[in-house]
């Protein structure tokens, strides 16, 4: 890529031709970011006999205003200020010099208010393609308060959810409709009813459960509000069935959301696969009619699980935080999907904390403020049952949504026996916690004795207490590697 | 039926011991506890009756246990609460919320439908005890007032 002239004198940064990244002003080693910098952590995979200076020059180049030419129009603007600089580049311990964590600081200038979209295209636009890498991800965002301040941020958040829904001092629970696909709008609510009143919170359509021949949107709306109205009955407490409103345009997303407001509905959802944009307008939305907004993460493993290349889900964590929603599903550790500890923890700590601490073992390559932006649910789903309920809370802590699909629908005494049993195994460990025992040592002993009083916990240990995910993690910290934790 | 509400009603009856251990965990935290009571269970009836104030620089649980029996004296056929309040910046709201007394028998609740266009129907929740008076409910007000 170098490019000398014929001499081998360093050619001018502003005569016609190609000038190494570097030597335009991408990479300043002597750089000190600015509190109002934008800054990326970029994990890099050079292609041979390219110096890693330079790839990571090229990354702030092309996420900022370079292309691969010299332009003399780049005189016309405070270019300086536009460019995007690497003010650090540190090989990654243990890749025998393949990888390098490149550090990049962008200006707040470069970014519009109130826009993922906007923020995204230039920081993820255009340099996962470039030719020059192998292979690129982005590791984690300090994003300055000054640019957080212009997002409104979730449409409740926890402390307001907790209000709403009167609910305190423990992990919500919901579960997730099974079959996925399939079952008609009528027998569809009724495993909402049967998880409802069992003793739910939530149940919640699936991600691509949207408005297919078997079950059209507004059927399935009706039947699943009879089904929370007749739990609310029955247990005086506040229920809700998470709608998804998920569709192929704004439009009809707007007139499912309505449809939902207007039945009664506390909460509705949608797909990450809909797009920033659409997003942050339901974020709006659902601040505007008083309607907790859940995310479903569909697709985003495509882009966060491997680890030398996409985008690291903590920075999708901290985007969906600042777009609007309330909940996403954030890992379980425990379950049968993807998730190591220490980095879990972080994705937990972006949706919820208050400022995010640099730390290696959470995957936190900066500090983050959140400016007192209200925190969201992280939501730990799929392969989660009853017998791991005190794990989950040690893991997961208490702001947090349990989801048991199969450990709630699969129970062999019927789903509300099933939802019994994971309200009671919850109870029970926040009860132990509290009163000062060790229920990570204790848990499964504290679950078994409350089993002798209540059977479908006792069927729900005796059906599923010895399954777990043993795998190892593909996304771990690089100081350690951990396999998923045993009951 | 008995209502559900609360972080441990999946529990049996929480004993005074078991109460004396939540109320201790909120003090460990520097939470204030309250004792709050009411005739009308509605899952959207956010304001119960306070039994004095939040006590803010409680050392003891012991003494809000005594709290919680004088309030059980006083209104044994009422729904009693024990609320914990996180004032921390950032949280500053309820911590934990259990109930530690119901009335001897709970009538719960009736799900009224009203046909709406379309197919849409419009839902109440109808409270059985709160068909009569304030103060009159549960056991035919066995003297208990609000």
């Amino acid at each position: 890529m170098a490019d000398q002239s014929k001499n081998g004198k360093k050619k001018d940064r502003w005569s016609a031709g190609v000038t190494p990244y570097a030597e335009m002003g991408y990479y300043e080693p002597d750089y000190q970011p600015k509190e109002t910098d934008v800054l990326a952590a970029f994990r890099i995979t050079p292609q041979e006999g390219v110096e890693p200076t330079e790839a990571s020059a090229a990354v702030a180049g092309e996420s900022s205003t370079a292309t691969w030419s010299v332009v003399w129009t780049d005189r016309l603007t405070a270019h300086e200020a536009y460019q995007a600089k690497c003010y650090d580049v540190q090989e990654v311990p243990g890749t025998d010099g393949k990888q390098h964590i490149a550090y990049i600081a962008y200006d707040i200038d470069l970014f519009e208010e109130g826009s993922v979209a906007n923020m995204s295209s230039s920081i993820i636009g255009n340099v996962f393609g470039f030719k020059a890498l192998k292979a690129l991800r982005l590791e984690d965002l300090r994003i300055p308060t000054q640019y957080i301040k212009t997002f409104q941020g979730p449409a409740h958040g926890t402390v307001m959810e907790r209000e709403y829904l009167n609910k305190y001092g423990k992990p919500l629970l919901g579960a997730t409709v099974k079959p996925k696909l399939g079952l008609s709008a009528r027998n569809y609510g009724r495993v909402v009813f049967e998880a409802l009143r069992g003793g739910l919170d939530f149940t919640k359509d699936d991600e691509n459960i949207n408005s297919q021949p078997f079950m059209r949107w507004r059927d399935r709306f009706l039947h699943c509000m009879e089904a929370v109205n007749r739990a609310q009955a029955e247990t005086g407490e506040i229920k809700g069935h998470q709608l998804n409103v998920t569709a192929g345009t704004m439009e009809d997303m707007y007139e499912r959301a309505e449809f939902a407001k207007e039945l009664g509905s506390v909460i509705i959802m949608i797909d990450l696969t809909i797009g920033y944009t659409a997003i942050t307008s339901m974020g709006k939305w659902a601040r505007r009619n008083g309607m907790i907004l859940h995310l479903h993460r569909a697709a985003h493993a495509t882009y966060t699980r491997q680890k030398n290349h996409g985008v690291n889900f903590r920075v999708i964590a901290k985007w969906v935080r600042m777009m609007g929603v309330d909940h996403v599903h954030a890992g379980t550790v425990v379950g049968k999907l993807e998730g190591d500890p220490g980095m879990t923890a972080g994705y937990y700590s972006a949706c919820r904390d208050y400022t995010n601490h640099k730390d290696p073992s959470k995957g936190f390559y900066f500090d983050q403020n959140w400016a007192w932006m209200p925190g969201i649910f992280p939501v730990a789903s799929g392969g989660i049952h009853a017998g791991q309920m005190h794990q989950l809370l040690d893991y997961l802590g208490e702001d947090s949504i349990l989801q048991f699909g199969g450990g709630t629908i699969g129970h062999p005494m019927g789903i509300a026996a099933g939802a019994t049993a994971n309200r009671v195994a919850l109870e029970m460990v926040v009860q132990a916690r509290n009163e000062g025992r060790d229920i990570v040592n204790e848990g499964a002993q504290i679950l078994k004795d409350a089993a002798k009083t209540c059977k479908p916990l006792q069927a729900a240990l005796d059906t599923w207490g010895e399954i777990t995910f043993e795998f190892e993690s593909t996304d771990t910290p690089d100081v350690v590697e951990t396999s998923t934790p045993t009951a | 039926m008995q209502i559900t509400q609360g972080t441990f009603s999946y529990l049996p009856p929480l004993t005074d011991e078991q109460i004396t251990a939540q109320i201790q965990y909120s003090i460990d935290n520097s939470w204030s506890v309250q004792v709050e009571f009411t005739d009308d269970p509605h899952p959207r009836n956010v304001y119960w009756d306070m039994w004095g104030l939040p006590m803010f620089e409680l050392e003891d649980a012991a003494g809000a246990l005594d709290e919680v029996n004088r309030c059980r004296e006083a209104y044994p056929n009422h729904y009693i609460r024990v609320t914990a309040y996180d004032a921390s910046r950032g949280r500053q709201t309820t911590a934990l919320q259990f109930i530690v007394h119901r009335p001897a028998e709970e009538p719960g609740f009736r799900l009224e439908r009203q046909e709406s266009h379309d197919r849409a129907l419009r839902y109440t929740l109808h409270s059985y005890a709160a068909e009569q008076p304030h103060g009159q409910r549960y056991h035919n007000g066995s003297g208990d007032g609000g």
